[in-house]
């Protein structure tokens, strides 16, 4: 008892995120229940289903904006609740105001002290150099000082992970953040989000429509489909038993080229894409 | 040409009246009021850009009328009233409106009918007309002592919560999601900024009038951005703007003896068309060439 195992530090160490017997529902109408989830530092979750199978919920739960039914929600060992610094978020891309008066590092200095009450006036200096940091991690420096009306969805989204990363967050959120993006940019603003966890160890829970560009950095798979769930690595979980059962029907996961391609759901994760989507759907009903 | 226009326009630039008409009380007095009220509308104005509450300040400011105009009728203060009034329409325009598209209509409603009340109100109302009129189209110069007085109050009141919410305030109003997400209490926050644009809006009432707030609440801020993106920025030009036009106005009105309203208006619009022909000069600004 004295020597401890080689890898009981792992064990010991507090999960950064953790569910148990969680169910949420809107009237009587569950969204999921029994969810039992505990997600280690420095681990890389991406969660995948359907619209409306309550994966933004599930982040809102975390995020202390939306109670569960049953259950508790716990972020590094206290209860999940609004306001807690441990947590980063990062939302999906969207149109910003055109004459919006703000800039790119504005929203990244919003990041650090954007919840404190006061004007933040006699804090600027220390706030520049924090945000001037995060901007150079991001590689932003060329847009910082654009209008975030002006900004490209890549430019915007680099700046997102800025934002969310000045806070130093032990967990962090990612409700869709590749959504819109070109390829491109999917891989760059996943690569800095998969750098900040290995850096720092912060998990990651990553809400997701398209698993193929966060493939290679994801530890396990939370998939949600109409109340029935299945987490496990992206190998136990993205195949044509399991997702058959989760959409009971007959889906198939091939795989093409290094990519992994999901027939038969009948809605937008297809992974084929848009355009691909609608001749899948008709398949899926003939 | 129009007799009166001629006349303005040779008396504009008599500066000897200008001058004599400074030594009164009263003109001095509607100078403090409007410089006041530039610095609230100057600070406030870039917030109600970053929330596109344009249109909602405008019902705010109408509803303000109809508040002033049943205090008239009642015989209690129209400065009280007038901030009754625009402090709940802005209220429920902020409880009402989560959703853009949905606050729209019910502002349209809200307004249309509270301009009804207030005509109503004025038609009853047994004094001057005069009265009543200078609601619509102010009147700084009738502000008076105790004008100033409350002027004074609500204005150092106002500026003294926007010192205290401004930071979460402005997180809120220009990144409502990921403000949620950290915490900041979004809602709450709507109300507080809805009764300080209600009080805001009240107080420009006595000065440019119900139709004309816009002038100063708005525009100010809407040239600013047009020529700085930083938020710090925008407000400070914004308020360098709006005391341009609130106290260039009074001052050019003076010998003419034109409405206020009407130079406060033009000045502010003049400032907007400037800011607008430079930051389409500039084009897109703050991008350097940094190879990536």
């Amino acid at each position: 008892m004295t020597h401890p195992a080689p890898d009981a530090p792992s064990v010991s160490r507090t999960p950064a995120v953790e569910l148990r017997g969680a169910r949420l529902a809107y009237g009587d109408r569950t969204l999921w229940s029994g969810l039992d989830l505990s997600v280690e530092q420095g681990e890389f979750i991406a969660v995948l289903g359907p619209n409306g199978s309550g994966k933004t919920s599930l982040l809102k739960v975390l995020l202390g904006q939306l109670p569960l039914s049953e259950g508790t929600a716990t972020i590094a060992g206290t209860p999940a609740r609004t306001g807690n610094s441990h947590v980063g978020y990062v939302p999906q891309q969207k149109t910003m105001d055109e004459g919006l008066p703000l800039r790119g590092r504005d929203l990244v200095g919003l990041g650090v002290d954007g919840h404190r009450w006061g004007t933040g006036f006699r804090s600027r200096r220390s706030r520049r150099t924090i945000v001037d940091d995060a901007i150079d991690q991001v590689g932003a420096r060329a847009f910082a000082d654009a209008p975030v009306g002006s900004l490209s969805g890549g430019e915007q989204q680099r700046l997102r992970v800025a934002q969310a990363l000045v806070g130093d967050p032990k967990v962090l959120l990612c409700d869709e953040p590749l959504l819109s993006l070109d390829l491109a940019n999917q891989h760059r603003v996943s690569d800095l989000i998969n750098q900040r966890r290995l850096g720092h160890d912060t998990a990651v829970l990553f809400v997701t429509h398209e698993i193929n560009p966060i493939l290679p950095l994801v530890d396990r798979v939370l998939y949600l489909v109409d109340g029935r769930f299945r987490i496990g690595t992206a190998a136990e979980v993205m195949t044509s038993e399991v997702l058959s059962e989760l959409y009971q029907t007959d889906v198939e996961v091939l795989h093409v080229r290094g990519r992994l391609v999901v027939v038969g759901t009948g809605d937008a994760i297809d992974a084929l894409g848009s355009t691909g989507a609608d001749g899948i759907h008709h398949e899926a009903h003939e | 040409m129009n007799e009166k226009l001629a006349d303005t326009f040779s008396k504009m630039f008599d500066w000897q009246a200008t001058i004599d008409l400074l030594q009164y009380d009263f003109v001095q007095q509607a100078l403090l009021a409007a410089a006041i009220l530039g610095l609230l509308a100057g600070a406030i104005g870039p917030l109600i850009i970053s929330r596109q509450m344009s249109f909602a300040v405008h019902g705010t400011s109408e509803l303000s009328l109809t508040g002033a105009s049943a205090a008239l009728l009642a015989g209690i203060s129209v400065g009280l009233g007038a901030i009754v009034g625009s402090v709940f329409a802005a209220v429920l325009f902020a409880l009402l409106g989560s959703k853009v598209r949905e606050r729209d209509s019910v502002i349209g409603v809200v307004l249309s009918f509270g301009l009804g009340l207030s005509v109503l109100f004025m038609w009853l109302y047994p004094g001057r007309t005069g009265t009543s009129f200078s609601l619509l189209v102010g009147q700084i110069v009738g502000v008076g002592n105790s004008g100033l007085q409350l002027l004074l109050v609500c204005a150092v009141l106002v500026l003294a919560v926007l010192v205290v919410v401004y930071r979460p305030l402005l997180f809120a109003s220009t990144d409502p999601d990921v403000a949620r997400a950290r915490g900041v209490p979004v809602r709450a926050l709507s109300i507080v900024f809805a009764v300080l644009v209600g009080v805001a809006a009240a107080l420009g009432v006595q000065i440019v009038g119900a139709l004309l707030v816009l002038s100063l609440l708005i525009t100010p801020a809407a040239a600013a951005a047009r020529i700085t993106s930083s938020p710090l920025r925008t407000t400070l030009f914004s308020i360098l703007f709006a005391e341009i036009a609130a106290v260039g106005g009074i001052l050019l009105s003076l010998a003419p003896g034109v409405p206020v309203s009407s130079f406060v208006t033009t000045i502010s619009f003049v400032i907007y068309l400037a800011c607008r022909a430079i930051g389409s000069r500039r084009g897109s600004t703050g991008r350097v060439a940094v190879p990536a």
